[in-house]
């Protein structure tokens, strides 16, 4: 295992445990406010200090670690869930007419500029989380759709497919059976890197207050209530912003070391 | 060529079509009556009636829709309902900041990227290859508008390098380029660092090619191959992120213009939802699309005149 992917994943699994503890456990209750409280820069009872409210930020981080993951996730998931099936189809009918509408419908997804797409639905149908997975979700798709086909049109061309066909297997048992299988390592790969754009879309949604609403905490609206306090309390700031920055790079990086760990021709060549 | 360029042309046209009928659609689909939804709950009966003759709602979807769409042919994009101007005099007023940004931070993520980029393969598994492709991760995993935010912090509020934010206007072109320096960075940097990395690997399948080592062998040294051969074909891919940066420069400004108090058309667009303008709206996200789908559709054009091998796949 490379070093990347030791740390990207270290990195990805800080997070994923911060935010199932979150589930059973935060240092403070972050819907009681403590006013008096207020701003405190890190300390022995906040140990990352506290927002304008006097909650305190470490468990603000845990409980946003929780809503970014869950709609970055899900984002991912419907975009895998669409977008494989479309890409499979589209291989198995290479040349026809159905591929031809799958990928211009694709280039026209990719053609649109996603942000402000998003922001369309959200100010359309109204801001949360729910409409944030959607907007999101909904530019996976093409992802992973021309992603699949051009990984599944090699394999048709594959003996073993042959063979399976002269046995008399329909494409859709083959596309399941035997192409999926040999595209798995490839899209958990790309669904590394998607989930990662995920957590930089939704911190980026309820940034602008088209996100997740409160009282749920995310780390995009943390970000847009420190902005009038930059000055005063910078670390209000600073541990959001971070918190981001370390999740996106964990699994940016899980994903290159990912990418070299499966890829059977690199393991080869390593040992 | 020709052909090539008129089967572009034709999907071009489908997907401004389709782009067209996806936005209209969605403004179509709020639940209720669109002209209620823009007034709000304590809208008199009479000024909802008033608004849904001026938006056309008595008449049939189709004809709004083409009504609609051959306004903005002839560049009528419609009346805004808070404003009370055209939505087209809104949209002139501030492209004149969008676009400046959006071309100053590509200047800027081209002239950090380029020679990072080619630094980089220049010295592969190097120190300063190490070095650059570390930052170009944090790079790409940092949040614009958290970046923005540090900015201000460092130059603005500490070492008071800039205002914070605001636009002065163009009769100052200095002043009017000060204040869009700090946004052009935050929207930059992330860019650059994805650039330099599409460089880098570019130009190192290019160092692999024949030609090179025929270069070599003529007994060119490796930076003359570098740089007489090698960069000039490694452009090629680049050129296609280029094109696609500019798009997503031009819609990333929306979150940084309201970072930095920017009258551009971010700041409109969050205007006109707040104020349920959805007339507005619908013009300024349908110009940003067709601005993006047009570039993309020159992009292409320029990789295939350069790179004759892309023609015969239309």
């Amino acid at each position: 295992m490379s070093r990347n992917l030791i740390i990207g994943t270290a990195l990805t699994l800080l997070f994923i445990a911060l935010a199932a503890v979150s589930f059973i456990w935060t240092p403070a209750d972050i819907e009681s406010l403590d006013i008096p409280n207020k701003l405190q820069t890190p300390n022995a009872a906040n140990l990352l200090g506290t927002d304008h409210f006097g909650r305190d930020i470490l468990s603000m981080v845990m409980m946003g670690a929780r809503t970014s993951i869950a709609v970055a996730l899900v984002a991912v998931g419907i975009g895998m869930s669409i977008g494989i099936p479309l890409g499979l189809l589209a291989a198995a009918r290479h040349g026809s007419l159905l591929d031809e509408f799958i990928m211009r419908g694709n280039d026209l997804v990719f053609a649109f500029p996603s942000l402000v797409i998003a922001i369309l639905i959200t100010a359309v149908f109204g801001a949360s989380a729910v409409n944030a997975i959607i907007a999101i979700g909904i530019f996976n798709i093409p992802v992973f759709a021309r992603l699949t086909r051009g990984a599944a049109l090699p394999l048709w061309e594959r003996d073993f497919i042959l063979a399976a066909r002269v046995c008399g297997k329909s494409a859709t048992h083959i596309s399941i059976e035997h192409i999926l299988p040999n595209i798995t390592n490839l899209m958990i790969v790309q669904g590394t890197i998607q989930f990662s754009l995920g957590i930089l879309a939704e911190a980026a949604l309820s940034y602008i207050g088209l996100g997740a609403q409160p009282p749920t905490a995310s780390w995009g609206r943390m970000l847009a209530d420190a902005q009038t306090l930059v000055s005063i309390a910078p670390h209000t700031a600073l541990v959001p912003g971070f918190a981001i920055l370390l999740m996106v790079l964990g699994l940016n990086l899980m994903g290159d070391g990912l990418r070299d760990w499966l890829d059977p021709r690199i393991r080869v060549a390593r040992t | 060529m020709i052909r090539y360029a008129l089967g572009r042309l034709t999907s071009l046209i489908i997907s401004l079509i389709v782009a067209s009928i996806v936005i209209f659609a969605v403004i179509e689909v709020i639940p209720g009556d669109p002209a209620a939804f823009m007034l709000g709950v304590n809208a008199r009966p009479d000024t909802i009636a008033a608004l849904r003759a001026e938006m056309g709602l008595d008449q049939t979807l189709i004809t709004r829709y083409l009504d609609w769409v051959t306004g903005l042919l002839r560049g009528d994009f419609g009346q805004s309902w808070t404003y009370k101007t055209p939505v087209s005099e809104l949209i002139a007023d501030r492209i004149w900041v969008s676009l400046p940004l959006a071309i100053y931070a590509l200047i800027l993520s081209t002239l950090i990227a380029f020679p990072a980029g080619i630094y980089a393969a220049s010295r592969r598994g190097g120190a300063g290859d190490v070095t650059i492709m570390g930052a170009t991760q944090l790079g790409v995993a940092i949040p614009n508008f958290w970046f923005a935010m540090i900015l201000v912090l460092i130059f603005a509020i500490n070492l008071r390098w800039f205002s914070a934010g605001g636009f002065p206007g163009w009769d100052n072109p200095f002043q009017a380029m000060k204040s869009l320096t700090l946004p052009a960075i935050a929207l930059a940097l992330p860019q650059a660092a994805i650039l330099a990395r599409v460089m880098r690997s570019s130009l190192l399948d290019m160092l692999g090619e024949d030609f090179i080592r025929t270069a070599r062998a003529k007994g060119l040294s490796r930076r003359q191959a570098l740089w007489k051969h090698a960069v000039r074909n490694a452009l090629i891919p680049v050129l296609t992120i280029i094109g696609l940066q500019f798009s997503f420069l031009l819609a990333g400004g929306i979150i940084i213009e309201q970072i930095f108090f920017l009258p551009g058309l971010g700041r409109l667009i969050f205007q006109s939802i707040s104020a349920r303008d959805l007339i507005v709206v619908e013009s300024v996200v349908m110009l940003l699309v067709f601005t993006v789908i047009m570039v993309n559709f020159l992009v292409d054009l320029a990789y295939a005149a350069v790179d004759p091998r892309l023609r015969t796949k239309a």
